[in-house]
């Protein structure tokens, strides 16, 4: 047997350190700033060894100013330059979303199409740590009601290289929300999928097309992020039981594929989202809501499994109880089955 | 300084002027006698910068096409003294298709890529991407330079804070000019503003800050002189605050109950006393300022018949331009 010369097997980290290492290559315009990007290597590894490669002139560590150094993402994008811009967890986005919503979602359409801001903001999101409440959000729901801005969440490390490259590339503002726990990071928990094969030249995932990650017949299981490496586990156990699950994995809010959700709906017949973030007036809604709009006959009621409208408790129990694992899933989707 | 750099500055003053005055009429006009804010040929808010006119002309006047301007909700005086096409500033406060955000931003939100010039509805927000402009400025080698204005209410917020500390650390060619019309809608600076000055709060990042008194065009003329000389050249970011004033309200149909001496505001007008002065000084003389009067209302006629001949947007348009 051959070996494949371009694919190795890489963390969600490395995959996006990859990414981003290669567009810089490739177009000088392209720098990397945020907090603790430069020597430490960015907390969650999204920016290891950049520095070294690149240099203080395009690798720049940030003071906490968090207001200042995302609008000057802003500025400097709407002056040709693609910066990439890390906000250290997505929990902070309240010191700054001023600039994030107002700003670089908006300039755009309120210059008629006139000034372009194409710039990526990579943050980290999700719980599973005991990171608590302030650290441990996912937040996508409120980026993706905003307009202007693409949302982009990749759930294993080929497509957090493929959606880092097409989001570099990309003449919009891109919000790039990576799971910590997907990183395959040294101090955290393993999730086995968190390291995959990646192709080593550069490719984009396309933004804005979903990817049905286990084709079954029985049921869809809507969902992104680590959601959907907790979904893939869940149906390869149900499968040994009789249900056909098949896992549609979003990879991105905005633009969101509705097409996608409607044809593999539409053949199941039976729906259940699988959300991080918090239930009410978000994502799981929008899903659900698509399906209903568009008149895929169910055969069953759907089901959403998200977070319960509570902030993202310590202990590991109450965490746990919160978060849409596996033993939720599972629950779910033998009631949508019935 | 030069005869013809005074007579610039009036022209300057006296242009933005004519333009707002213009626009102060059609915006009051058609919403009589019932006071409705989102009728008429201009709607919605409408934020005049009458009064502060020597700050935009005596900053501008050093700047050209490469630099970047950021400007406030109270926008008009710098977009015009930093050269925008009037035609496309009238159609755009008009919302018509042919300004210059298709009428997708209106009078706050004003994007200019042939000048640079960008403003914000949100206060002290503005500076923050003055300090990304700079930063590709200094990149790409050109010497512009990045100017971004904010009021004195607006000197308290974070985003004023950080970009100051930010641009002094990475001496980025910013001018911050803070322009201090001693009222953040109704609040005075006395009630906001735990210092005297904002110019003094750029000890605090250790780079220059300088205060002009008495709404002078010649004296922010020569501290913008400075400024602008300081960061082209490698030197950093200075931040300059103007004394300035609010000859009008905070937004046409402000009553200004508020300010108690709202009746000596009329005589503290900057631009009579500047035009007495350079008639004093044989710079001009009433001929000369007729003259200039004229072609100023002129121009302006001309745009705001551009605007008011030009279409509105089309409707099934309205969700264009949200991406690129």
């Amino acid at each position: 047997m051959t070996t494949v010369e371009t694919t190795r097997r890489l963390t969600g980290a490395k995959a996006m350190v990859e990414a981003i290492a290669q567009e810089m290559e490739r177009d000088p315009s392209v720098i990397v700033l945020g907090e603790d990007v430069g020597a430490y290597g960015g907390i969650f590894g999204s920016t290891t060894g950049l520095l070294d490669t690149f240099g203080p002139e395009r690798v720049l560590d940030t003071p906490i100013s968090e207001t200042a150094f995302i609008g000057l993402g802003i500025g400097a994008a709407t002056e040709g330059m693609r910066p990439v811009v890390e906000l250290m967890f997505v929990d902070f986005f309240g010191v700054c979303m001023d600039q994030i919503y107002n700003h670089m979602a908006k300039i755009h359409f309120e210059s008629g199409g006139n000034v372009k801001v194409p710039m990526v903001l990579m943050t980290a999101v999700g719980g599973g740590y005991s990171d608590g409440a302030q650290h441990s959000q996912c937040l996508w729901g409120t980026f993706a009601h905003l307009p202007g801005m693409k949302v982009v969440v990749p759930s294993n490390p080929a497509d957090a290289k493929g959606l880092m490259t097409a989001a570099i590339r990309d003449d919009n503002p891109v919000i790039y929300l990576f799971h910590k726990g997907l990183q395959g990071l040294v101090w955290m928990a393993k999730q086995s999928r968190s390291v995959g094969d990646v192709p080593a030249e550069a490719y984009e995932v396309e933004i804005g097309k979903a990817a049905v990650v286990r084709e079954g017949a029985d049921v869809t299981v809507v969902t992104l992020s680590l959601s959907v490496q907790h979904a893939l586990e869940v149906a390869e156990e149900l499968a040994a039981e009789g249900v056909d699950v098949e896992v549609l994995d979003l990879r991105s809010l905005v633009p969101l594929d509705r097409d996608a959700i409607v044809a593999s709906v539409g053949k199941t017949g039976r729906l259940v989202v699988v959300d991080e973030d918090y239930q009410s007036f978000g994502l799981s809604g929008e899903i659900v809501a698509t399906v209903a709009e568009r008149g895929v006959a169910l055969k069953s009621a759907p089901v959403r499994v998200a977070v319960p409208d509570v902030p993202i408790p310590y202990a590991r129990e109450l965490e746990y109880a919160v978060l849409p694992r596996q033993d939720r899933i599972r629950a779910a989707i033998r009631k949508v089955v019935g | 300084m030069e005869d013809k750099t005074r007579a610039d500055l009036y022209t300057t003053m006296v242009q933005i002027r004519a333009f707002e005055e213009a626009i102060l009429a059609d915006y009051h006009a058609d919403k009589k006698p019932a006071w409705d804010i989102g009728a008429g040929l201009i709607p919605g808010e409408m934020h005049l910068s009458a009064g502060q006119e020597p700050v935009a002309a005596g900053v501008c006047a050093h700047l050209d096409n490469r630099d970047a301007v950021t400007a406030t909700h109270r926008p008009h005086h710098f977009a015009i003294a930093h050269g925008m096409d009037l035609n496309k500033l009238a159609a755009e406060i008009y919302g018509r298709e042919t300004g210059l955000g298709r009428g997708r931003g209106g009078h706050m939100h004003l994007f200019d890529p042939m000048t640079h010039f960008s403003c914000s509805g949100i206060i002290a927000e503005g500076y923050p991407p003055a300090l990304g402009q700079a930063l590709a400025f200094k990149r790409q080698g050109t010497g512009a330079i990045a100017v971004a204005v904010t009021g004195e209410g607006a000197a308290n917020q974070g985003a004023f804070h950080e970009s100051l500390n930010l641009a002094a650390l990475w001496n980025l060619p910013v001018v911050f000019v803070v322009e201090d019309n001693d009222w953040a809608i109704s609040v005075p600076r006395a009630a906001s503003t735990s210092v005297m000055s904002n110019a003094d709060r750029a000890a605090a990042y250790g780079i220059p800050g300088v205060r002009v008194e008495d709404n002078a065009v010649e004296g922010v003329y020569d501290a913008a002189d400075e400024a602008v000389q300081r960061a082209r050249s490698g030197g950093g970011p200075t931040l300059i605050e103007v004394h300035t004033l609010r000859l009008w309200g905070h937004f046409e149909g402000d009553a200004q109950a508020y300010r108690p001496e709202l009746a000596e505001v009329p005589a503290r007008d900057p631009i009579p006393t500047y035009e007495q002065q350079l008639i004093a000084d044989a710079v001009l003389d009433e001929t000369k300022v007729e003259e200039l009067r004229a072609e100023a209302r002129q121009r302006v006629e001309a745009a705001l018949e551009f605007a008011k001949s030009s279409p509105t947007p089309d409707p099934s348009t309205a969700t264009q331009y949200v991406f690129a």
